[in-house]
């Protein structure tokens, strides 16, 4: 056996598995009948469907006559940065209580965040990430916390003002 | 009432100075982001999604209205400035467009875009006043194995839009209706997928999955990319009027471009995008004047006809979402999420119960339209500064939006924690070659396409025929079927592909 297609195979082998989770869950709803669906009934139909799918996706993977592109390799350097700077702000602006941190406010969070972004891409320079996060830390201060008066705590409760 | 009642009234509350200014911030903000690079129009109104809440309903319909043909406009000056279709509707603008501007004519290709545009706007938004009425009383005549049958059509429509496999599609419109399940069952009140987490008893906010799969995965898409390097060229003022044998050219251009792009945007799935192309290739088969340009060397035919065609296409696609509650594509999928935000169920009866949203978002686009040749001819010199502005200094600022909106959306980091899972969703979909966009349709259609065959197999008792023996769902489901076959044919498959290779 041998992937031809290696982005169908994995695509379908994704759907597969989801549909699974989707149609192992939706078993635990009461399932009805056709003049009454239940609340499983409609999503075991999808994960059915969903499973068929990603069956055909495989098959048609492994049976293709052409080798396709393979997927290539992972760049995980950006995804990594991207989502650490947004659970970084999550964090400084709603603190992680279970863990004992606490909220430091809209400003850190901002800041933080925009220079750990910046990090994700291919050129980094502190000086101008540093200017940027200023810049865009008293922006969005200005905008959200000052035009549109949006809630946000804006410093850190446990440094006083 | 007859249409210029109904205009008046809708013109008595877009005209309105709160009104005016909402479409101009929303003209202001598409534009912008839409002349950035690596930000599609599904992004841009996903991002500024958040900030619209606190407004009232019809004031940020008209906004959100403005922020898409905004972007959509945008999207135009980048594909003859920079050789960089903004989005997949003005791909084929790049074509002749780039070629203009490389001869020193980005000024007339501007124009002509502008004028098209403006144009088509205007004659699209008549469209939709003139059909908006019959077409909601037929809404009416529709029962739930009608409405079904249409989703499902709907669905399917979508489908000539991705640009990858059909197989692939297919599965990412089922597993969008599957995310759409997700929280409270309407009807039985078991909160299905919920997995016991308070904040997921409605769900996953479709802001949160919009911003994570278009928005981050965008950036994280381009950024694993090597930097491109961008040659923008100098557009001067003076330089900006097209010569006489231009405006002799593409008046007719404009005229056909725009009735494409008009008829073809009410279909469910053809939108801006399919026009544009339908546009271009009829401004082909139409015989050269002596002198003229090539197509591919810089004719303003190829500009005018496939941008007046996406705009009136993107007005009239307005037509099935304000007439019966669907949305044709994942843009107006965001504003039918924007509209159920506000309390508002989208379809035939807004019409009546909320005409003045109704009719004063229809004038809204009209004056939308004149906004953005205002604020883009004069401004154009302030535009392509912002081309220059390195894609560095700007995805930073994206993430932060998105980080930002999807606190706002109830000031919790739990859709912040969200957010973040679903952009690396949207990395590995783009790496699997999955495309987003049906997925996000099918999100918002999901729980309306559920309910609809619940209530059509409750009335006939169980039986499924039910969905072939009405005669108005018949024909919906013989035509989603006739579209799925000819998807699937050799010959419109390879038509398919050669559209897309042009990107």
């Amino acid at each position: 056996m041998h992937i031809k297609s290696q982005k169908d195979f994995f695509s379908g082998l994704l759907f597969i598995v989801l549909a699974a989770g989707f149609g192992w869950g939706a078993l635990g709803y009461r399932l009805g009948t056709s003049a009454h669906m239940g609340p499983g009934y409609f999503p075991l139909l999808c994960s059915i469907l969903l499973a068929l799918i990603g069956l055909i996706l495989c098959i048609r993977a492994i049976a293709l006559r052409q080798p396709d592109e393979p997927i290539g390799r992972w760049r995980w350097w950006p995804v990594l940065h991207v989502v650490l700077a947004n659970v970084l702000f999550g964090i400084l602006l709603g603190g992680w209580p279970a863990l004992g941190i606490p909220a430091f406010g809209l400003l850190f969070a901002t800041f933080v965040l925009i220079v750990v972004a910046a990090r994700a891409g291919h050129e980094f320079r502190w000086r101008e990430a540093l200017i940027l996060a200023t810049a865009l830390t008293a922006g969005s201060w200005l905008v959200f916390v000052w035009g549109l008066g949006m809630p946000f705590l804006t410093w850190p409760p446990f440094l006083g003002t | 009432m007859d249409i210029f009642e109904h205009l008046a009234l809708g013109f008595s509350v877009a005209l309105t100075w709160h009104n005016l200014a909402y479409a101009f911030i929303g003209c202001l903000l598409g534009t912008l982001i839409g002349i950035l690079p690596g930000l599609g129009p599904t992004a841009t109104i996903a991002i500024l999604l958040p900030g619209t809440f606190a407004l009232d309903p019809t004031s940020a319909l008209i906004m959100l209205a403005g922020i898409y043909y905004g972007a959509a406009y945008g999207g135009s000056t980048t594909s003859i400035l920079v050789n960089l279709p903004g989005e997949i509707s003005s791909v084929v603008t790049v074509l002749d467009g780039y070629q203009m501007a490389r001869k020193g004519r980005a000024g007339p290709a501007l124009t002509a875009a502008a004028v098209g545009s403006f144009v088509a706007g205007c004659f699209g938004t008549v469209v939709i006043a003139a059909f908006a009425g019959p077409l909601t009383e037929l809404a009416f005549k529709f029962g739930p194995a009608e409405y079904f049958s249409l989703i499902v059509l709907g669905l399917l429509g979508s489908i000539v839009l991705a640009s990858g496999s059909i197989v692939k599609a297919l599965g990412m419109i089922v597993l969008g209706l599957l995310l759409g399940m997700m929280g409270t069952d309407i009807n039985s009140g078991v909160q299905r997928y919920s997995f016991g987490i308070p904040q997921m008893a409605d769900g996953i906010d479709f802001v949160v999955i919009a911003m994570g799969l278009f928005g981050y995965g965008e950036i994280i898409s381009n950024l694993s990319q090597p930097d491109v390097r961008r040659d923008v060229f100098k557009v001067r003022l003076a330089n900006l009027y097209p010569s006489r044998t231009d405006w002799r050219r593409m008046t007719p251009a404009i005229g056909r471009g725009t009735l494409i792009g008009a008829f073809l945007g009410i279909l469910p799935g053809g939108g801006a995008v399919l026009s544009s192309f339908a546009a271009y290739t009829a401004e082909k088969k139409i015989r050269l004047e002596p002198g003229e340009e090539r197509f591919g060397e810089g004719n303003i035919r190829g500009v005018a006809a496939p941008e007046s065609a996406n705009n009136s296409g993107s007005q009239t696609a307005f037509i099935p979402l304000l007439t019966l509650g669907l949305p044709p594509n994942s843009v107006m999928a965001l504003m039918v999420g924007a509209m159920i935000m506000h309390n508002i169920q989208p379809g035939p009866q807004v019409m009546t119960s909320n005409p003045e949203l109704f009719w004063g978002l229809i004038a809204s686009m009209w004056i939308g339209n004149a906004i953005l040749v205002v604020l883009n001819l004069p401004l154009v010199g302030l535009w392509v500064k912002l081309l220059t502005l390195p894609y560095r200094w700007l995805f930073p600022a994206i993430v932060l939006f998105c980080a930002l909106g999807a606190y706002s959306l109830s000031n919790s980091t739990w859709d912040v924690w969200m957010l973040g899972w679903f952009g690396i969703i949207g990395y590995v979909f783009i790496r699997l070659g999955l495309e987003p966009a049906p997925l996000l349709l099918a999100l918002i259609l999901g729980p309306m396409m559920e309910e609809n065959l619940r209530r059509a197999l409750l009335l006939s008792r169980g039986d499924w025929s039910v969905l072939v023996t009405r005669p108005i769902s018949a024909s919906l489901l013989l035509v989603a079927l006739a579209l799925l076959v000819a998807l699937v044919l050799p010959s419109l498959r390879k038509k398919r592909a050669e559209a897309f290779v042009e990107e």
